[in-house]
């Protein structure tokens, strides 16, 4: 079971942020816009440069290559983009199923990327970083562009799966409801730091 | 065969030619006579200049003026691909990786030429060292900055694809690749399509001036064809190292993209 271990990083304002992600659990992770929530996110993805040690499991970020890391601790960008013609080419793996949970037919596959709608994007690029068999996800606000049904079936689906493949979670997340229902813990940036808030029931 | 050599009384009428239409272009508010002038001084005294220093080499004729030589136009040839970017690499970079390609590319194909295919003696004989080194870089120079410019330009605007390729645990090389593709090809085209379009739309400017100059078009014609290959030889393989280097810089070693390596060129 994978745990994901954040100690001292350091990047932009913040500063020293130490955090333990266990497996199968979301730590939820609020601050107003601009505090940095995506920049922690990408240092943890080793997309940005940045000071600290963080480690899966044994292994430590800067002992294994950058591609290799990054496969296993797997960021979904808030803006997702796309290169190939198809939605489908962009999986790893068919994943029939997910599409089927989040309502597309199964058809989408062979749909045109250039005609898919801000909300359809943010699902499928949730699908497609799943298909490609992370071991901890890093997810930037995945519910933003998405309506109040569709995001509860986002939700449990993330849930479902986490549970299934003891994934540790980092979920950047606004609003307060959707911190109840999928949280273990959650911290807000202050500053240059995490605060741990409670989650009231 | 001799040939006949022209007079500057010649060369005048010539020019009245090009003065006769900047004159119309002005007439007809076009606006380029003053630039059309310019272009055709700077020919006429560029090319003299180089007359008068082709003429002193020859006469002298040893390795080093002709090394000396070669390295001048080298370091030009690197400043026209720095000058012809959009977006550079900071540091001088962009300057290091073009002279860098050519001088593989470009010098090695003029040497091997020199010394395996025609075999002068000596085989720095400036009469032919110098005409097949500046050929050779004016076409590696050409592919090296369409390459550089077409590759810094898209991978800049896609940087959002490059990183998010990144994300899904792409290595650097498969997370470029269609730019770095891209890149190559349009430093190559210009020199494919004259390589098909040769001698049936135009006919080759060294070809054409050895025909002038009294060699048989048999002679022209088998010169021309080892220029064309070696040209695409020397550019393919200056725009495949520069695209490569270039790619390589813009991430670091923990393959993240530097897009702020890059800045903008202010145009002017």
């Amino acid at each position: 079971m994978p745990q994901l271990k954040l100690e001292t990083l350091s990047i932009g304002s913040l500063e020293k942020i130490a955090l333990d992600v266990p497996p199968g659990e979301v730590i939820c992770l609020s601050g107003s816009s601009g505090s940095g929530k995506s920049r922690l996110l990408r240092a943890v993805a080793d997309i940005e440069p940045h000071n600290g040690k963080i480690s899966l499991d044994d292994k430590e970020q800067n002992k294994i290559p950058g591609h290799q890391w990054r496969r296993q601790v797997m960021l979904v960008p808030a803006q997702s983009a796309w290169w190939y013609e198809t939605v489908g080419e962009h999986f790893n793996k068919p994943m029939d199923e997910a599409l089927k949970v989040f309502g597309f037919p199964a058809e989408a596959t062979g749909w045109q990327v250039s005609r898919l709608s801000s909300g359809e994007k943010q699902r499928l690029a949730l699908i497609r970083a799943l298909s490609y068999e992370p071991s901890a996800l890093l997810l930037d606000e995945p519910t933003a562009n998405l309506d109040v049904e569709t995001t509860n079936k986002v939700e449990k689906w993330l849930l479902a799966k986490i549970q299934k493949h003891q994934y540790p979670v980092i979920w950047v997340a606004h609003s307060k409801e959707q911190i109840q229902r999928v949280g273990s813990r959650h911290f807000e940036i202050q500053g240059s730091h995490l605060v741990e808030r409670e989650i009231s029931q | 065969m001799s040939v006949i050599d022209l007079t500057w009384w010649q060369l005048s009428l010539a020019a009245a030619l090009v003065v006769a239409l900047a004159i119309c272009t002005h007439i007809a508010r076009l606006q380029l006579g003053k630039p059309l002038i310019v272009a055709a001084v700077r020919t006429a005294v560029q090319l003299a200049l180089v007359g008068v220093i082709l003429e002193a080499l020859f006469a002298v004729g040893t390795l080093l003026w002709v090394s000396l030589l070669g390295l001048a136009m080298l370091l030009f040839a690197g400043q026209q691909v720095v000058s012809r970017q959009k977006y550079r690499l900071r540091g001088g970079w962009s300057f290091a990786i073009g002279t860098l390609s050519m001088l593989v590319s470009a010098f090695s194909v003029t040497i091997l030429s020199l010394v395996v295919l025609i075999g002068p003696q000596p085989w720095y004989q400036p009469q032919y060292s110098i005409p097949l080194l500046g050929m050779l870089l004016g076409n590696t120079m050409t592919g090296v900055a369409l390459g550089l410019d077409r590759l810094t330009e898209s991978m800049r605007r896609s940087s959002d694809i490059i990183e998010n390729r990144l994300m899904l645990g792409e290595t650097w090389r498969q997370a470029s690749i269609e730019f770095r593709r891209d890149a190559m090809r349009a430093g190559l085209m210009p020199t494919i399509n004259s390589m098909a379009a040769a001698g049936i739309v135009f006919l080759p400017g060294m070809m054409t001036g050895q025909i002038l100059a009294g060699t048989s078009p048999t002679v022209a014609v088998k010169y021309q064809i080892l220029i064309m290959f070696t040209i695409a030889a020397g550019t393919g393989f200056g725009t495949f190292v520069s695209v490569g280097m270039c790619a390589k810089h813009l991430f670091d070693q923990r393959e993240r993209l530097c897009i702020d390596r890059l800045k903008e060129l202010k145009s002017p």
